[in-house]
């Protein structure tokens, strides 16, 4: 093929349609409950009606005589060979570990923790048979209340541990030497103001239960499972259950979401690699979802007690938080570490001359808690944007003044935060404006102004948010600095085919976030190939066997530049073929445009595609020149990216009842050069939800006896379309400036931003009341409470 | 979850299912359009040994001018109701609190009958039955018999339904030339109400002249507010008169706290939801 036209358009930065969704749309998809393999039983899963108790007998061989049961086992079947469930980031030295059985063995510790299965020929029987099971429980003492768990003498949630506390990490910029000492900013200011928020327990709810089918049959252990990391639960599974590590295959196929719900080695994947090995048969178990509410792990859950000091005219001075986390009754997989992420964040955009931190991991008779979209991220920044309000308030501030007062300016990046961490680029003043514009933010705060002096029942908030986050986890030194168990590099494959089709193997696996449209569009523009002419494959071990798998917005920030990095390995590889196709020397190639060209001659170029038959051929190249173009790069990144942005809300409140309306909403991000924009605007959508719904709506509530109260979506209430508001998405651009497309990370933004923007406006709303906080999430009747009270914190 | 293995029937006349429903004794349930039901069998809340399905009684559903009024049968689904021009002439309040009911794709399965047989205390559709003053047909193995609305609820989730009876359809006398609102307030857009008002209101020269409320989810069973009602009747159709009445609302009703919502929150919910389904029945304000 013979090139004298230019390229195509640039695809990067074009709104492509998602080229996955017709098949996930439509369920066309092979999800893992659609996944039948020959010979496969079903599992069912018993698990502890109690909050805390101790088994004191238990047999399943009633189960065994139920019609088509297999096998049945408990705990105590499988003591010896079931291991601990890993938790990889052990944050401190100190830390408390208490052995995490996939199957309860003497003692349980949360209500739905798992003790004893059926494995049977259909699912239904397995159901049906598990009431065979006798068990015999002797309470325990249950602990859910985080500060009695730390008391002298509470009772303890293992009764095999002489604690509740599982860690205290602390960061103070007096001794990191990034800052000044918060006691003496605290006893120097004209203002102190300390509040304390609640994070309260979410659930992650993703769209598709978990579901898992284990092969363990012959020398290969092939695991099919709904989760997005399928790289480390092989290395995990290998390590845990003591098989070489290739003869570990895990496929990750589609997956119906996670937000971090699915960042998990979970009991459920073990005790299934149990079941296949004791039947002698591939087993599935695909959870329902009142058991995903009850047992999947959960997320937030905080005590945030903040202290920020400030002069008169809002500069704040020194900011000093301490957290209490519930982590369950068990450490997760990255599960301590979450309320650490958050630790870099609490001076978010801010020039805070002193800064202290402090966490203490605490468990209770509950869930696991673990990554939830954000994690650790959305909580820090709920807590500064909430207090910059009332710092607002104390000082007489409009609060996007006080803000401006204290934030980084565009002029000062690169910048070195009190926390330490350097954030790359940013134009907060630029994004603020246009949020202002978009909401018309002037002409609603005369609105307020005369609705409060009319006294119209129904009361107008404005609620800010503006919001900075860490992407692109992350650098691996920074990982082994903070003792997390794994490296943050990324790694990407391109096989370019004898036809000059492209496949692409990317080790961040997707579930829902649309990596084949977007590395399809960067391998477009990168090669000189067709959007259509890329294939993108990812998620099974024996395909991908190289990956960090997907959380964190990660994916594009790293993995897409060991993407560009292999592309560009691409290109070196075929110019020598290129120049011999060209007859010239290679130092006269160059590449652009979709195609080699001798250097100042615009026609009679080569395609990539022309490279490609040459090498397959091979039957005429160059000496010492390898007969492929196939590329492989794993990349490390220096640095996070930062992407942040301004999210406005408008609340009407209508004072009679409590019911808090969302009226605007607006979210300006600044994500970096973006790759596509639909593919960002539907995160940001996605993302809003979920903050919206911390703010209004969800809850996970355990009564005294530790009950799950919330155990199906009657109770536990994520929003629909109909509860969300219209959300008024733009962006303002400050390219990342150590990443080859510019690019900083987008799938947790919309979360972290939200949940303050409308609580935000919820408690504007209500100032003239006397209100300064509503507890999350703001019900109409928590909402009527606080205007009945009439008070707040201060 | 999946629900306890039953037996399944499917009757073809009215007498077989009350036939299939005597034999069945008290493990017979009737299944309407399921979508109550359904839910509480895969959670396991209800564990009937046989299901007695009345889809292919044709007979029951339909809507028809009946005297001074309508009868429609106890299988019309909802969607069919919203969409029907006498249920709009004669009782638009029926039409507006159907439109409420949970989302589209249970309008379009669930059914009028199997709604009011259910008698969940947070459905809207028994306190707008009880303010309508319908009277529901009922077959039994006794032969029929009619039972006023303010009647049929008996307790939480139960009516005065017999375990071999079956709803047939429900009369609803018109309404026509009277003010009529349903005020739902929930939590999510599709959630039941944690309170609700059904109001008829009947207005003659600017005087109040008659007015039944209901309250959806103010106790196990829909409540009548005869307080409120008893203050309207004879009063001026005015703002004031109105928020009057609705301060009564509370009386007479039991509200429970549950994770939605407090009993206190729920009778002060009650007083100001039945002053907005007034006024919006009285069209004042």
């Amino acid at each position: 093929m013979t090139i004298t036209s230019q390229a195509p358009a640039a695809e990067v930065g074009a709104a492509r349609k998602r080229k996955e969704d017709a098949r996930l749309i439509t369920g066309q998809t092979m999800w893992t409950e659609n996944i039948v393999v020959p010979g496969m039983l079903h599992m069912a899963i018993l698990r502890s009606p109690l909050g805390h108790a101790r088994i004191s007998r238990i047999d399943t061989a009633p189960a065994l005589r139920e019609p088509n049961v297999v096998a049945a086992f408990s705990g105590r079947d499988v003591a010896d060979v079931q291991g601990s469930l890993p938790c990889a980031w052990p944050v401190t030295a100190e830390l408390v570990m208490p052995a995490h059985p996939p199957l309860a063995v003497d003692e349980v510790c949360h209500t739905g923790e798992a003790v004893a299965v059926v494995v049977a020929r259909d699912r239904a029987s397995a159901v049906d048979a598990l009431a065979a099971i006798e068990i015999d429980y002797e309470p325990l003492p249950v602990v859910l209340d985080l500060e009695a768990a730390l008391a002298d003498g509470a009772d303890l949630v293992h009764t095999d541990q002489t604690t509740n506390k599982a860690y205290t990490w602390i960061f103070d910029s007096a001794q990191a030497g990034t800052g000044g000492a918060v006691d003496e900013a605290a006893s120097g200011a004209e203002v102190v103001i300390r509040r304390r928020y609640r994070q309260q327990r979410l659930i992650p709810a993703f769209m598709e239960p978990r579901s898992v089918v284990v092969d363990a049959t012959g020398d290969q252990v092939t695991v099919w499972s709904a989760t997005q990391i399928p790289h480390v639960l092989r290395f995990l599974l290998a390590v845990g259950t003591g098989t070489p590590e290739h003869r570990v295959r895990v496929v990750a196929p589609d997956v119906g979401g996670g937000f971090g719900g699915k960042l998990q080695v979970t009991p459920e994947e073990m005790i299934t690699y149990l079941a296949s090995k004791r039947a002698g048969r591939p087993v599935k178990y695909t959870e329902t979802r009142s058991d995903s509410l009850l047992s999947a792990h959960h997320g937030r859950d905080m005590i945030q007690d903040i202290e920020l000091s400030a002069r008169r005219d809002g500069t704040v001075l020194g900011l000093n938080v301490r957290l209490t986390a519930n982590m369950g009754a068990y450490l997760g997989l990255v599960g301590p570490g979450v309320p650490i992420l958050g630790a870099f964040m609490y001076n978010a955009i801010y020039k805070f001359p002193a800064y202290r931190f402090e966490c203490t991991g605490v468990f209770t008779n509950t869930t696991f808690t673990d990554a939830y979209r954000g994690a650790g991220r959305p909580e820090a920044t709920y807590a500064i944007e909430r207090i910059m309000d009332e710092l607002a308030v104390e000082v007489g501030l409009d609060p996007l003044e006080v803000r401006r007062r204290n934030w980084i300016g565009h002029e000062e990046f690169p910048f070195t935060t009190v926390a330490g961490l350097t954030y790359d680029s940013g134009n907060y003043e630029a994004a603020t404006d246009r949020a202002k514009q978009l909401l018309g933010y002037d002409e609603l705060r005369r609105e307020q102004a005369a609705r409060r002096a009319s006294g119209d029942p129904v009361q107008l908030g404005i609620g800010v948010s503006t919001y900075t986050e860490m992407c692109g986890l992350a650098p691996s030194r920074v990982l082994g600095s903070l003792r997390y168990g794994a490296g943050g590099w990324e790694s990407a494959s391109i096989r370019v085919l004898p036809t000059g089709k492209i496949e692409v193997v990317t080790g961040s696996s997707p579930h829902g976030q649309g990596h084949e449209t977007a590395w399809s569009q960067i391998v477009a523009d990168q090669l000189g190939v067709a959007f259509e002419d890329v294939e993108v494959l990812h998620g099974d071990t024996r395909t991908a066997y190289k990956g960090m798998d997907t959380y964190g917005s990660r994916s594009l920030a790293v993995g897409g530049f060991a993407l560009v990095n292999a592309c560009k390995k691409v290109i070196d590889k075929a110019k020598p073929v290129a120049a011999h196709l060209l007859e010239c020397d290679v130092s006269d190639v160059e590449f652009a445009d979709g195609a080699f060209r001798v250097r100042g001659t615009p026609d009679g170029g080569r395609s990539l595609a022309d490279c490609a038959l040459a090498v397959f051929a091979a039957h005429d190249l160059p000496d010492g020149v390898e007969p492929t173009l196939d590329a492989d790069d794993v990349y490390d990144p220096v640095n996070f990216s930062f992407p942040h942005g301004t999210h406005l809300c408008a609340v009407e409140v209508d004072t009679e009842t409590g019911r808090v309306t969302i009226r605007a909403y607006v979210a300006v991000d600044d994500v970096g050069r973006v790759v596509n924009p639909m593919i960002v605007e539907g995160q940001v959508h996605g993302g809003v939800a979920q903050g919206v719904a911390q703010a209004l709506f969800e809850e996970a509530v355990y009564d005294a006896d530790g009950n799950l109260l919330t155990g199906t979506f009657v109770d536990y209430t994520p929003p629909s379309a109909a509860d969300l508001p219209d959300i008024v998405s733009d962006r303002t651009e400050t390219p990342a400036p150590d990443h080859p497309l510019g690019t900083k990370g987008v799938g947790e933004a919309g979360t972290i931003a939200s949940t303050p923007a409308v609580v935000n406006a919820v408690v504007d709303a209500l100032r003239p009341y006397g209100v300064d906080d509503v507890p999350m999430p703001c019900t109409p009747e928590r909402v009527w409470q606080a205007i009945r009270n009439g008070g707040g914190q201060s | 979850m999946i629900p306890v293995s039953f037996d399944y029937q499917r009757p073809s006349t009215v007498d077989e299912a009350v036939q299939a429903l005597s034999a069945a004794g008290d493990d017979g349930k009737v299944l309407a359009g399921g979508q109550s039901l359904i839910p509480m069998l895969r959670l396991r809340l209800s564990a009937p040994s046989v299901l007695i399905d009345l889809g292919a009684l044709a007979d029951l559903r339909g809507i028809r001018e009946d005297g001074d009024g309508l009868l429609i049968g106890a299988m019309t689904r909802h969607a069919d109701v919203l969409a029907n021009p006498l249920v709009r002439r004669y009782v638009p309040l029926l039409a507006q609190a159907t439109a409420t009911v949970a989302d589209r794709q249970v309008r379009h399965l669930g059914t009028l009958g199997g709604s009011l047989a259910h008698a969940d205390p947070a459905g809207d559709l028994p306190a707008v039955a009880v303010a309508l003053d319908a009277t529901m047909e009922i077959a039994g193995p006794d032969g029929q018999r009619t039972v006023p609305a303010g009647d049929f609820f008996v307790d939480y989730l139960t009516t005065a339904l017999g375990p071999a009876d079956v709803l047939l359809g429900v009369r609803f006398p018109s309404h026509e030339g009277w003010g009529t609102h349903y005020e739902k307030f929930q939590r999510m857009a599709q959630a039941w109400a944690l309170v609700g008002v059904a109001a008829t209101v009947r207005r003659e020269n600017g005087t109040i002249a008659e007015a039944r409320v209901a309250l959806t989810n103010m106790g196990p069973v829909p409540v009548r507010a005869r307080a409120v009602e008893d203050a309207l009747t004879g009063a001026a159709s005015t703002a004031d008169a109105i928020a009057a009445a609705a301060g009564l609302a509370g009386e007479g009703t039991r509200p429970t706290s549950d994770l939605t919502a407090s009993a206190e929150y729920r009778a002060h919910l009650a007083t100001v939801l039945t002053g907005r389904a007034v006024s919006a029945a009285a069209g004042v304000g």
